[in-house]
């Protein structure tokens, strides 16, 4: 029997929304009520971790990565992802279906389950595509998607254009209780845009993406949804324009959740200013004002999630004119500290953010037993210690790609142990 | 008992007297089938015109046998042999029809309300065929007909109706005929193939949760044809993912009442909305159904030519 005592942490429970110092038992892969003291010791195979000063989560979800297996591996693996997820402190991730080939079927579906499994690292949960092969003409095998283990749908990269085509998904999907996530934008639009349209992408000579491509974009699905009156997650929110579409819906009763992603909230179109590859991505980092609103959002609670869209692209595919190097960034690593930021800077609790990245993701995505510390959930763990002082290296980088906006910052807080179903994956 | 209306065009205008009604004389014309020979003379000297916009075997065979059992002078006219392909409106082709002073149309057309349209226009009776997704009364009525032979009480009833209801002109003249005779309707279907709001005038209808709580103890099960251009417009993924989740399978049918009754209105995608064993094994009342299709017209024909009898 497997049995794990995290001993002296402060436990942060979005469930029951407590912050208190208490030890967590695990057996078997399951969260239990502490039993009597003398059965806890080493003589009665309890393996035991010191907590002392260092907090106690439920596992996180990224509930947005794109891994690049099957097709893309030399820019990640179902492997490599899940090292960095592991580094980065998440004990499960859902993978976007645009692998080639694509997941629409119930075979990719499988393999990407099996193949997890057979890494026995940690949770890896398949979204699979709304339309065949992403390209936005009919609906995948909904059904079949979700019989195979598929938690939820998505077209992410772009958006499902016909309006037509995305209301009838959601009211497919409906039929067998399986959300559908929407990357939420005006392609025609975007155009040929690589940054945000504004002061910088005028400076650097570069067609600009404008924020209301994502605004238009965002009250269309929401409108769907709310008419219909289905539900709705809406992916890598990025403007002020689209978070005051979905706080209005909200009030409406509509059932719309959404994420935003840390660079979001980060970094802004600034970033941009020496054609800096690894900070392009869609939507692209906005403004000083949009940036502002992110955060507010967080705070109120318009904003459901952080989620990553871990985005790796390979050194040759980036070492390129902002043109043409590929959107997105990875993001794994960085979640974490990135998010307690906020909480360093007094914007939000550790409640709040165990919601963000755990209970919330959970709730969404019918993740049964995951997102709370309780008797009765699966033993996903990540224990943070606050105070931790690091530096990101590219050296120190477990993603196969290396895409990333923050190196060389330095940040305050890492997950120090990870564990998934009572085991142990990361002990530092 | 008595029918005053001029047409039948919706079972949504009838009350659940007229349905009976209906129902009964199509009873008393069952008989005439069953004798050696199949003829009586009640609409003898009178002129029936079969207009048929849309392909179809089971009904217009029906209503063109019901015609000649009762001795009618009839003419059926396909519309891709008419002036129609020449570009006559609906309206003119009735309008030289109904010089030739017939006494009713029966019409099948592809777009709502084409019957009701017509019957404006004409003094003869209009028999409403099938209009678009709207209705199909005189299959309603033989699929009452069908369930009263085994069934007393409608009001006890628990009556499934599963498949493409959005764009079944059957689902809606069954919704409206069995509720209005206090039966219980239970939808299912792919959430894109449901209608926004399940309300039909007071009748109790319900959207159940999934395959299995439609059938469950269900006295009646009404399968619907889903239509292979669906997937193309959306509403489902393919007729695979149809059929893996909407089909009615012989395990599902244990869940319904020992008695249930199967119907379906044909023509049938065997293995797509209901499994082929389930035909082959006789557990459906499809022939039943068709069998009785005959007496409904008949029963319809006399009604509505009766009509002119009195008042014309």
């Amino acid at each position: 029997m497997d049995k794990l005592l995290i001993k002296n942490g402060i436990v942060i429970d979005p469930l029951t929304k407590t912050e208190v110092k208490r030890d967590v038992y695990i057996e078997n892969g399951i969260i239990k009520d502490l039993p009597a003291k003398k059965s806890i010791s080493e003589k009665y195979g309890v393996k035991t971790i010191s907590a002392e000063g260092l907090i106690v989560f439920p596992g996180l979800i990224d509930m947005h990565v794109h891994l690049r297996e099957p097709g893309y591996e030399y820019k990640e693996t179902i492997k490599s992802g899940m090292e960095a997820a592991i580094s980065g402190g998440f004990t499960s991730i859902c993978c976007m279906p645009n692998t080639n080939p694509v997941n629409d079927s119930e075979e990719v579906t499988r393999f990407l389950i099996d193949k997890a499994k057979n890494l026995a690292l940690i949770n890896l949960f398949p979204i699979g595509a709304i339309s065949k092969g992403l390209k936005g003409g009919s609906l995948a095998d909904i059904g079949k998607l979700k019989e195979a283990g598929a938690v939820a749908l998505s077209d992410d990269g772009n958006p499902v254009e016909d309006s037509a085509l995305m209301g009838r998904a959601l009211l497919y999907a409906d039929t067998f209780n399986i959300p559908v996530i929407s990357h939420s934008e005006d392609i025609k639009l975007r155009g040929k845009g690589v940054i945000n349209e504004g002061v910088i992408s005028e400076r650097l000579g570069v067609i600009g993406i404008p924020s209301i491509a994502e605004d238009i974009g965002t009250a269309r699905d929401v409108i769907l949804a709310g008419y219909y009156g289905v539900k709705l997650h809406v992916a890598h929110v990025s403007t002020a324009g689209s978070i005051d579409i979905i706080k209005r819906a909200k009030k409406t009763g509509a059932k719309v959740t959404c994420e935003t992603c840390p660079h979001y909230f980060s970094l802004t179109e600034e970033s941009m200013l020496d054609y800096n590859t690894n900070a392009k991505m869609n939507p692209p980092l906005r403004t000083e004002t949009d940036k502002k609103a992110v955060i507010e959002a967080i705070k109120d609670g318009t904003i459901d999630v952080i989620a990553t869209d871990h985005a790796p692209h390979s050194k040759d595919e980036k070492d390129d004119t902002l043109d043409a190097a590929p959107f997105g960034i990875i993001g794994l690593e960085t979640s974490l500290p990135l998010t307690l930021r906020l909480f360093h800077d007094n914007k939000i609790s550790l409640i709040r953010i165990a919601e963000l990245m755990s209970l919330n993701p959970a709730k969404i995505l019918n993740i049964s037993r995951r997102g709370s510390v309780s008797n009765g959930y699966i033993g996903d763990i990540t224990v943070v210690d606050l105070n931790k002082k690091w530096q990101f290296t590219e050296r120190g980088i477990k993603s196969l790609s290396k895409n990333s906006p923050f190196i060389g910052e330095y940040f305050k807080g890492k997950s120090s142990f990870v564990i998934a179903g009572g085991k142990i994956l990361k002990e530092n | 008992m008595s029918f005053q209306k001029k047409d039948l065009i919706s079972i949504k205008d009838l009350s659940a007297s007229d349905i009976n009604y209906f129902v009964e004389t199509a009873k008393e014309f069952k008989k005439i089938s069953l004798k050696d020979i199949k003829k009586v003379p009640t609409l003898r000297g009178k002129t029936v015109v079969n207009i048929f916009y849309e392909p179809s075997t089971r009904t217009r065979s029906s209503f063109e046998i019901a015609q000649k059992r009762l001795s009618a002078d009839s003419l059926s006219i396909a519309v891709s042999q008419s002036s129609v392909v020449k570009g006559e409106s609906l309206k003119d082709t009735l309008l030289n029809i109904e010089a030739m002073k017939p006494d009713a149309f029966v019409i099948r057309h592809s777009e709502s309300g084409a019957a009701h349209f017509i019957s404006k226009i004409t003094k003869a009776s209009v028999i409403n065929a099938g209009d678009g997704i709207n209705e199909h009364p005189t299959q309603c009525l033989l699929d009452i007909m069908t369930v009263a032979e085994e069934k007393k009480d409608f009001k006890s009833l628990k009556v499934a109706i599963i498949g493409d209801i959005y764009h079944s002109r059957v689902a809606r003249s069954d919704i409206y005929g069995f509720s209005k005779l206090g039966a219980e309707i239970y939808l299912y279907a792919p959430h894109s193939l449901l209608p926004m709001k399940a309300e039909y005038g007071g009748g109790k209808v319900f959207i159940a949760k999934n395959m299995e709580e439609a059938v469950k103890n269900a006295d009646v099960i009404i399968m619907l044809r889903i239509q292979k251009e669906r997937a193309s417009y959306y509403f489902i993924p393919s007729i695979e993912e149809y059929r893996n989740f909407f089909r009615l399978t012989p395990e599902l049918l244990s869940k319904a009442d020992k008695k249930v009754m199967v119907l379906h209105p044909g023509p049938v995608n065997r293995d797509v909305e209901i499994s082929g064993s389930i035909i082959n094994e006789n557990k459906t009342h499809i022939f039943k159904q068709v069998e009785n299709g005959v007496a409904v017209r008949m029963a319809c024909l006399y009604i509505l030519i009766g009509y002119q009898k009195l008042h014309g």
